[in-house]
């Protein structure tokens, strides 16, 4: 009994923090669809997200409102319009003046915006760790009060419901707006969807808008949960996101969404019942073995050479 | 309505297109034709934007066009297909002819999460164009199917369809009969008629089935190696002495 319990709860880290990477790797994984390019700013690109969410909440505690759903709101909106049009700028400015070069170019570019943004951060707010408050307390608990108990936090749940209404959003999103229909059509044929008059830099903007959208709502869940931001603080987080859009296949939205629950539950499973320290060892191992025998990731199609 | 003047395209140290001039009228088919590697293709690419031509103008609609981003070139009222199949294969049938129809669409978020009546009425008649195309090339019944899962033959006619939905002034077809049976071949030819006669669209084809350009083509522009070898009607062409130098080789 107490072994489930214990399993439970790691499966219920895993699933939070797998939610909360999906919903950055989903960001990694639409601009990769669309044009074929790795974005190493958007880690950036939800660290500020989540500087941005801190700020806000700071600034409304300042003015005294005390009402929580209000602050979080506030706080989601501000992220959500800071980081999208953040994600909107650095295409403009890094990545469309070399699209369609040589593959490593625009690469290069996105890790140079990575570090051009980090080191903005911190110039503008200080190196050192800044804490987050802990808005959302409290929670349930299950089990022998006198052995294990099994938590789950309000913080997770409101995680777990938000990434839920997020993913749902963005599916019928893709699958029913007019913008979603022309976000898979570039994605298949550019080069078709231009001769046909589709504005396809125009359909590239919003890609990038979606994607930086979602990584701020995660930086506002994940600044929470973890309770403190460092400039740094989207270096990791990006990296896991991305080998999780890799491990889900690249390219695919529902890869993104699996990857990162894969990815979640595996990191807390080995945090559990190894030890903490493995837990990177194992995702990027995850990683490396995915690359060696299903390099298209778990939901990707391979991909057929063009002639 | 499309004038083309001393268009030329230089590849590095190759001309691939040298000196072509070509009209196309309203309510006109011209073809062109000339051996492979002539530069036929290259010409298509220069018009429709894919290319910037490094010599020449060309006017479409009275507008200069070289070197204009394609996607604006497009909605001049011109659209193209390719010598391949390119379909949006992972999308169904119906949504290739809605995502054609993109720009004529408003596509404000707010309008299509409130479902306003404006933007039901215009997925309505979007909806009716393309089903009335896809009845047009008898396709109606697939409507749902994922597009790379169509027969070859049923493939081609659908990207007829999606140019249609566009509702273009000048059609450029690339080989539309290529790897198509001779009963799908005469199929096309009624349909390329019925598209000028109906439908008052010019149609600029490439082909190097001789039947069909013979056929339906108003007019036939021959191109060798680049260079405009003849131009007249199918007639002249047929008798033009350099023309038959050109495809059988000199005895």
């Amino acid at each position: 009994m107490q072994d489930l319990l214990y399993f439970l709860q790691q499966l219920i880290n895993g699933l939070t923090i797998g939610s909360a990477y999906a919903l950055i790797a989903i960001g990694y994984t639409m601009v990769y669809g669309i044009i074929g390019m790795i974005n190493f700013a958007h880690g950036e690109i939800y660290m500020i997200g989540a500087y941005t969410a801190l700020i806000t909440i700071t600034g409304l505690a300042s003015l005294g409102v005390a009402w929580l759903p209000l602050i979080l709101i506030v706080a989601l909106i501000c992220a959500v319009l800071v980081s999208s049009s953040m994600g909107w700028a650095v295409e403009r400015v890094a990545y469309r003046p070399v699209r369609g070069r040589h593959r490593l170019i625009p690469l290069i570019s996105a890790i140079g915006m990575s570090i051009f943004l980090q080191n903005y951060v911190h110039l503008a707010q200080g190196s050192r760790n800044i804490g987050f408050p802990a808005l959302i307390q409290g929670g349930f608990q299950f089990g022998d009060p006198d052995s294990f108990q099994t938590s789950i936090s309000y913080m997770q749940i409101t995680i777990f419901i938000t990434t839920l209404i997020c993913m749902t959003a963005l599916s019928l999103f893709i699958s029913r707006s007019r913008i979603g229909r022309a976000c898979r059509a570039v994605s298949q044929d550019l080069g078709m969807a231009n001769l046909l008059g589709i504005d396809t830099n125009r359909i590239i903007s919003a890609t990038f808008i979606i994607g930086a959208s979602l990584a701020a709502v995660a930086g506002l869940l994940l600044g929470m949960y973890y309770g403190s931001v460092d400039p740094l603080f989207g270096f990791i987080a990006g990296l896991k996101a991305f080998t999780a859009a890799v491990l889900g296949g690249i390219g695919s939205i529902p890869g993104a969404m699996l990857g990162g629950l894969i990815l979640g539950v595996s990191e807390s499973m080995t945090s559990g019942y190894l030890s903490g320290e493995y837990k990177d060892v194992v995702s990027f191992g995850l990683l490396i073995l995915i690359l060696l025998f299903k390099p298209t990731g778990l939901l990707g199609k391979p991909e057929v050479e063009k002639i | 309505m499309l004038e083309v003047r001393n268009l030329s395209m230089r590849f590095g140290g190759l001309l691939a297109v040298d000196q072509v001039s070509l009209d196309v009228n309203e309510h006109e088919i011209v073809s062109i034709i000339g051996p492979n590697g002539a530069g036929k293709t290259t010409v298509f690419n220069c018009i429709s934007g894919f290319y910037c031509p490094t010599g020449g103008k060309i006017r479409f609609q009275g507008e200069e066009v070289q070197g204009k981003p394609d996607f604006k070139i497009s909605r001049l009222g011109m659209v193209r297909t390719f010598q391949h199949v390119r379909l949006f294969s992972k999308m169904t049938v119906v949504e290739n002819l809605l995502v054609a129809q993109h720009r004529h669409l408003n596509t404000n978020l707010f309008a299509g999460l409130l479902k306003t009546p404006s933007y039901r009425q215009q997925e309505q008649k979007a909806l009716d164009r393309a089903a009335y195309w896809l009845d047009r090339v008898g396709l109606l019944e697939l409507a749902n199917r994922e597009a790379g899962n169509l027969a070859y033959g049923q493939q081609r006619r659908l990207e007829i369809a999606r140019c249609m939905v566009t509702e273009p002034q000048l059609l450029m077809l690339d080989e539309p009969a290529a790897g198509l049976n001779p009963a799908e071949t005469r199929d096309l030819n009624h349909l390329i008629v019925s598209l000028k006669e109906d439908y008052n669209v010019s149609v600029l084809l490439i082909e190097h089935d001789m039947s069909l350009v013979m056929e339906i083509s108003d007019r036939i522009n021959v191109i060798n190696q680049g260079r405009p070898l003849a131009c007249g009607t199918p007639e002249e062409v047929r008798q033009n002495d350099d023309v038959i130098k050109a495809y059988l080789g000199e005895a």
